[in-house]
């Protein structure tokens, strides 16, 4: 198939993109959640 | 927790079957053969660009409407991913471009004007790392975000408007435009399967931004009453554990 290799980057950047940007969410989410959990701890302790 | 999974697992399933579809179901184009299977991608980012700005411009006037947080949340969300999905756009473009035109990008109206939608997009994001006051930072992101949005109309008509390397508009654009019907059929799955990916991703993203306003409001209180939010706001096994 003829120009093979931009039909099939193309294809890879589009989900490559979006697989590590909902990764990056994922990872933003736990850290978020990690933190809020702290908070309310350091609430209750005092 | 279960619906979701079902919800990603069926997104991920119609993502197999339009990819499948746009490489091996669709035609072959008669003039540019197999390059032009990038426009199954290619357009469907941009749609999904264009609603993902919308829910953008959309929210940040109900923002400066009602003053609720969660329109600013669903704002920098839409804006977020339609950055992404804005970068997907211009990185396929040049990979079509190259093989088809001889050239990577070209500054012609079309061209031009997504890519100062990008760089405007892009300074929003920027501008809200800048601002500390949550309501300060919440009002002016809306007015920018409004501001930006007006480039949006300048994107969809440049091709319309103006002459441009960029082909001209194959769905309403004119007498002499047009689809075949099983391309027609393959490019509309695409532009549903990549909206759904839009969706999902924004709700997560949205989600995330509804998250840190919690953070924010519990560090708000911690300080009011006088303790050291900080204490260890960043310690390695906390973020460790947050991971």
């Amino acid at each position: 198939m003829k120009n093979f290799e931009f039909l099939f980057t193309a294809w890879m950047v589009v989900w490559a993109v979006f697989f590590i940007y909902e990764f990056s969410i994922a990872r933003r989410i736990a850290q978020t959640r990690a933190e809020i959990e702290r908070l309310k701890q350091q609430l209750q302790q005092r | 927790m279960k619906a979701r999974i079902t919800i990603t697992a069926l997104v991920a399933l119609l993502i197999f079957c339009a990819g499948y579809a746009a490489l091996f179901i669709a035609p072959d184009e008669a003039t540019m053969h197999a390059i032009q299977r990038i426009f199954y991608f290619h357009v469907a980012s941009w749609n999904a660009m264009f609603c993902a700005f919308f829910v953008a411009f959309y929210a940040s006037v109900a923002y400066l409407v009602t003053g609720k947080r969660k329109w600013d949340a669903l704002g920098v969300s839409g804006v977020e991913v339609g950055v992404i999905c804005c970068t997907i756009g211009l990185i396929t473009g040049p990979l079509w471009a190259r093989p088809v035109w001889g050239i990577w990008w070209t500054w012609d109206a079309k061209l031009t004007s997504t890519f100062i939608l990008w760089l405007l997009f892009i300074a929003y994001l920027l501008l809200r790392g800048l601002v500390e006051d949550p309501e300060k930072k919440a009002s002016l992101s809306a007015v920018f975000a409004i501001f930006a949005s007006l480039d949006i109309p300048l994107v969809y008509l440049a091709n319309r408007l103006w002459r441009t390397q960029h082909p001209q508009p194959v769905i309403a654009g004119g007498p002499d435009s047009g689809l075949d019907p099983m391309i027609g059929k393959v490019l509309l799955f695409c532009l549903i399967a990549e909206f759904c990916v839009m969706i999902l991703v924004l709700l997560d993203r949205y989600r995330l931004e509804m998250l840190r306003n919690d953070a924010a409001e519990l560090r708000y209180e911690i300080e009011s009453r006088g303790l050291d939010a900080s204490d260890n706001a960043a310690t390695p096994a906390l973020q460790k554990g947050g991971e």
